[in-house]
């Protein structure tokens, strides 16, 4: 029994969700099958909270600070992606009752990654997590945007496995091990091969968490895919991926920070200054969004880039602080409805002060806090991540971001001054979700009052970034 | 009490700030004026009392209110500092401002914004007392940018008119010519003293009698240069030549203002300033000189545009211009007292011609043009007696006020061996030929003769209302009589005692002046008195006669000696030039064409072909992944 307590949280997820599978079977009562789902996810995140610090597996599995932060993270995205779906699963056409169980596998699938210590191990969580979210992209089958992203996806999703798996192939060529303290105790810190190794994992991975130039899907998946769905995407791998991608390079390539380093400077500096002027010519807000998430994964890669305990902390809190903005976000896009039909234009919003005054002032409020403007979290989130590069002499990086920032803001602004100064559109309908106005409300309220009381969110950062150093 | 001299207009200035809030109405109008003019009137009595008990037996008061600015070595205080020199000021500030806040009262009764015209006045008056109870440059500076502000707003109250703002800026720009000198002349203070504390300064001014300052690649002696940048700041706020274009067209402003600022108060500032660094000049041969150059070119030069002016405001303007460059001319001879003396005397005639000039104004529906006056001193006896009064004190007739202050000034010009003492004595002289002149033209040409009005309008003419002639009366008695009254402690034996070290004074030997040299001016002021009355009112046809044989001297002087015009030609001309280069080149096609427009436009650009990478074709994407490896593999093999 010993060893599989290591391992609790991710038997007691893959054989509720098995049973739950065999139970939506014969009875089919979706509202039932969520809620359990629902309230299976929360046990989860329970029981990773309270398990001890561990490994196991041959060191291929561990549990320490960062992993079980990281998981209760993702497991907060996918209980608000199921709040999500329950509300607009109808009128969106994905009625049916996978679709909580594949959010569950995906979980696994992440949490297996956040955890895994071990090229295998790392690969396996990665294509559990994919393969759900492939089947989740094109869920509405009816819809030719939904089976066209989902498509595209599957397809870049294998060319990028297949990347990460040669890179693997090379690593383990030049090393003879998999385990990443191993490697991280015997490579040979000037092999070129070991190095080309690293660079086909690292654009595997950067593939997951969509930093440019691999980040084509994005638009398109967040677009094409059901709206709850896209909210997933933008909550939940994003941030196992991340997880995984800084597990993977800190525990093997330690030593070698200074080689890999530019590969992730690239990467954000990348992804920062091209989210920053894609996104200006958007008008789909889903879209929109996809590129706002690009841009904040490329912050996110300035804290990983730092490589030392501030850039982990600041990455953490930006992470809890990009994910709380995202479930804000979201859960107002699946509330803006006319007529019973879903809206999706930025041009859509305007007017809204005159209707909904205090959602608009709400969603202003959360698009100022995406912009980075004080005393709202996106500016602390973007604050501790600048000090932590500035400290650690990365100047240029610091530098881009604030440029990238800048230009983003506008994008932002755009959407607050639509809402507030534009030409009135028609009245949504009433917000009368109420799940959907419980996460928006508590997302939202996180925003805007964490500079009261930021510790909480502090705490979790340190507690998190001392695994590593 | 001395708080309450200086803190007394700061409140009639804050209240009539907060009524012209309100719409204005009878009441609220009413309560600002007595509000202010009570005030201001408290003032100018305790002021006053301040003066008579220090007269024999003088004190200085010191208090230092709080702490300005500490920065480094840098000190500075809010402080009153009252000796003699400030009492004279005070009392002539206060009092001419209180009659000024009475008589305005009468004068604007037709203006719609009575609080704010009140208002402006209760600020200059408070600006002008923090100027010279400073005990710092500091201090003196801030009171000189404060009067320079309420100067401006003044002039251009009738903001509606064009010509009054017009003026307005022109005064508050040719005034920050002389500023920029004031302030350099304060930073060179505290480079050369580390200080800008009067008493630091003046006490240790000696010491670095030899030390030179290098000024725009010129070693120059620091005192001196202290003084001349210190006495161009005087130039400009005391319109002396060169910086003078500004005061005539103050005359936009309404009259009580030119009364209290461009007569009796303000301008007097730049004599003030000079005085009160009595001991600096005193050390420089060469500042004092240039003072005296200055003075004494300007009381002429002035006094000759006076002549052929028309508008009755103008005239009595040049006549203040040329009457400063009186006291500057004694103040660059030594004679600080002297200066001083005339300065106060001149508070009072000078106050008492514009506000009777405002009074006829007042009467004749606000015609200012003294060709279209005359023959109405049968309608208008109280104001005709006054402004005879005040006529009589400028051009200096015996026992009058102007007599002894004027005497004084150029006997010191007669008895100085200084550089410029004969130069300044000869146009002195002259000078007083043309005051009494230009002074008696224009009570001629307004009050007697035969009237050049339309019939309708002349048989409209009135008296002024009492509020308007009871301040001539009282201006009246000291113009008459204050010079008498003061001689002694200003020029005469008590003087060393009333000013208390406060100035440098010379002990010159009590040379003998001869009787012709002592009643000269006097004499030479009724031989003016005299040209006038033959050429205006027994033979009025010379004046045409005269003006069209000399017809290119008459439009020089009638044009003010071209001095705007060449100002026009070389300053403006080519400030608006370059102005505009920066403006439209510099700025519209580089700044912003290149700054924020330009990127703007770029970051469009760039987003629109941002997206057009994103075609939507999977092998597209695929593609971009595979650079993104190839580019990153390639940088690694090269670079490692």
């Amino acid at each position: 029994m010993g060893i599989f307590t290591i391992i609790l949280p991710e038997i007691f997820l893959f054989l509720s969700s098995t049973l739950l599978l065999m139970v939506g079977l014969f009875y089919r009562r979706i509202n039932i099958i969520n809620l359990l789902t629902f309230l299976l996810i929360i046990f989860t995140a329970v029981l990773v909270i309270y398990q001890p610090s561990s490994f196991g597996f041959n060191n291929s599995f561990v549990n320490d600070e960062f992993s079980k932060t990281i998981k209760v993270l993702i497991l907060i995205g996918s209980a608000s992606t199921l709040l999500m779906f329950s509300s607009s699963r109808r009128k969106l056409n994905i009625d049916i009752y996978e679709f909580p169980i594949l959010i569950s596998f995906a979980s696994l699938g992440m949490m297996v990654m956040v955890s895994s210590n071990d090229l295998l191990a790392m690969f396996i969580g990665l294509e559990l997590q994919s393969l759900s979210l492939y089947v989740l992209a094109s869920l509405n089958r009816n819809s030719l945007q939904s089976s066209e992203s989902g498509i595209k996806y599957f397809i870049l999703g294998a060319l990028s496995s297949g990347l990460l798996l040669f890179g693997v192939s090379y690593i383990y060529g030049f090393t003879g091990n998999t385990n990443f303290s191993l490697i991280s105790a015997t490579y040979d810190k000037d092999s070129l091969g070991l190095l080309i190794g690293i660079v086909f994992v690292c654009s595997g991975l950067a593939f997951k968490v969509s930093a440019v130039p691999f980040h084509m899907w994005t638009p398109d998946v967040y677009q094409g895919a059901p709206t709850p769905v896209t909210g997933f995407f933008a909550l939940a791998p994003k941030v196992a991926a991340v997880a995984l991608f800084l597990r993977f390079l800190y525990s093997s390539f330690g030593e070698t920070a200074a080689d890999w380093q530019q590969i992730i400077i690239f990467l954000s500096i990348a992804s920062m200054i091209f989210a920053a002027f894609a996104a200006i010519a958007q008008s789909n807000i889903k879209r929109l969004m996809a590129y706002s998430s690009i841009g904040h994964i490329g912050y996110i890669l300035i804290g990983m880039a730092c490589f030392n305990f501030e850039g982990v902390q600041s990455l953490i809190i930006y992470l809890i602080i990009y994910l709380v903005m995202n479930v804000s976000v979201f859960s107002f896009i699946l509330m803006m409805k006319r007529k019973d039909e879903y809206c999706e234009n930025i041009d859509d919003l305007s007017g809204l002060y005159r209707h909904n005054p205090f959602y608009a002032i709400l969603i202003a409020l959360s698009m100022f806090s995406l912009a980075g403007i004080p005393p709202l979290a996106g500016f602390f989130g973007k604050f501790y991540i600048f000090m932590s590069a500035i400290k650690n002499d990365l100047y240029l990086l610091a530098v881009v971001g604030i440029v990238a920032s800048v230009v983003s803001a506008f994008y932002y602004l755009r959407i607050v001054k639509i809402i507030y100064f534009d030409e009135p559109s028609e009245k949504f309908d009433e917000f009368n979700s109420s799940s959907l106005n419980l996460i928006f409300f508590i997302s939202s309220g996180i925003v805007i009052l964490f500079f009261v009381y930021p510790s909480p969110i502090l705490n979790i950062g340190n507690y998190a970034a001392k695994t590593f150093f | 009490m001395i708080h309450s001299i200086v803190l007394l207009p700061l409140f009639g200035f804050v209240i009539s700030c907060l009524f012209s809030f309100f719409k204005s109405d009878q009441t609220i109008d009413r309560i600002t004026q007595i509000v202010t003019s009570l005030f201001i009137s408290i003032s100018a009595i305790l002021s006053f009392y301040l003066f008579v008990i220090n007269l024999s037996d003088p004190q200085v008061y010191k208090f230092t209110l709080f702490t300005w600015i500490t920065s480094g070595d840098l000190s500075v205080n809010w402080s009153l500092y009252i000796d003699a020199v400030t009492r004279v000021m005070l009392v002539v500030i206060t009092s001419v401002s209180a009659l000024v806040h009475i008589y305005s009262i009468g004068y604007m009764s037709h203006d719609d914004s009575k609080p704010r015209f009140m208002g402006y006045l209760s600020l200059f008056t408070f600006a002008m007392i923090m100027l010279v109870t400073a005990d710092n440059f500091l201090q003196l500076f801030f009171g000189w940018e404060g009067v320079g502000l309420a100067s401006y707003l003044l002039i251009g109250f009738w903001y509606k008119k064009p010509s009054a703002n017009a003026a307005a800026i022109k005064a508050f720009i040719v005034n920050r010519v002389g500023d920029f000198g004031l302030a350099l002349g304060i930073f060179t203070i505290y480079m050369v003293f580390g200080s800008i504390d009067y008493q630091v300064v003046f006490e240790n001014a000696e010491k670095f009698n030899e030390t030179n300052f290098n000024f725009i690649g010129y070693d120059i002696n620091a005192i001196t240069l202290i003084c001349f940048l210190l006495f161009i700041g005087a130039m400009g706020k005391s319109a002396q030549l060169f910086l003078h274009t500004w005061l005539p067209d103050a005359m936009e402003g309404p009259t009580p203002v030119s009364a209290l600022i461009h007569a009796a108060t303000m301008v007097t500032a730049g004599v003030f300033l000079v005085v009160r660094c009595s001991p600096l000049f005193d050390l420089s041969v060469e500042a004092s000189s240039f003072v005296t150059l200055v003075g004494a070119s300007t009381a002429f030069f002035a006094a000759t545009i006076g002549l052929v002016q028309n508008d009755i405001k103008r005239v009595i303007a040049y006549s203040t211009c040329s009457q400063l460059g009186y006291m500057f001319f004694a103040a660059g001879l030594g004679a600080y007292g002297a200066a001083m003396f005339h300065l106060f005397t001149h508070a009072f005639f000078k106050a008492l011609l514009f506000l009777g000039a405002g009074s006829v104004i007042h009467s004749v529906h606000e015609e200012q043009d003294i060709r279209k006056m005359g023959g109405i001193y049968i309608f208008t006896p109280l104001t005709h007696a006054m402004m005879v009064v005040g006529t009589i004190s400028l051009m200096g007739f015996p026992f009058t006020s102007g007599f002894y202050s004027k005497d004084a000034i150029i006997e010191a010009a007669y008895l100085s061996d200084a550089m410029f003492s004969n130069y300044a004595y000869f146009l002195g002289t002259l000078g007083v030929v043309m005051t009494s002149f230009y002074s008696w033209r224009l009570m001629f040409l307004t009050f007697n003769g035969n009237t050049r009005m339309e019939e309708q309008k002349f048989r409209e003419v009135h008296e002024s209302p009492y509020v308007m002639l009871i301040p001539l009366f009282i201006l009246a008695i000291g113009a008459l009589s204050f010079g008498y009254i003061f001689k002694s402690y200003f020029i005469g034996g008590a003087s060393v005692e009333f000013w208390d070290h406060s100035i440098a004074i010379h002990h010159h030997e009590h040379h003998h002046i001869p009787f012709l040299i002592y009643y000269l001016p006097a004499m030479l002021g009724i031989l003016g008195f005299i040209i006038a009355w033959y050429m205006y009112l027994k033979n009025t046809k010379l004046p045409a006669a005269v003006a069209s044989l000399n017809e290119p001297l008459y439009k020089f002087l009638l044009n003010k000696w071209y001095f705007d015009e060449l100002y026009q030609y070389v300053f403006v001309i080519p400030a608006r030039g370059i102005g505009k280069f920066f403006w439209k080149i510099i700025d519209g096609y580089f700044i912003d064409g290149f700054g924020p427009n330009g990127i703007a436009s770029m970051v469009l650009k760039i987003s629109e072909k941002a997206r057009s990478i994103q075609t939507g074709f999977i092998y597209h994407y695929a593609f971009s992944i595979l650079i993104g490896l190839s580019f990153l593999i390639t940088y690694f093999i090269f670079v490692i």
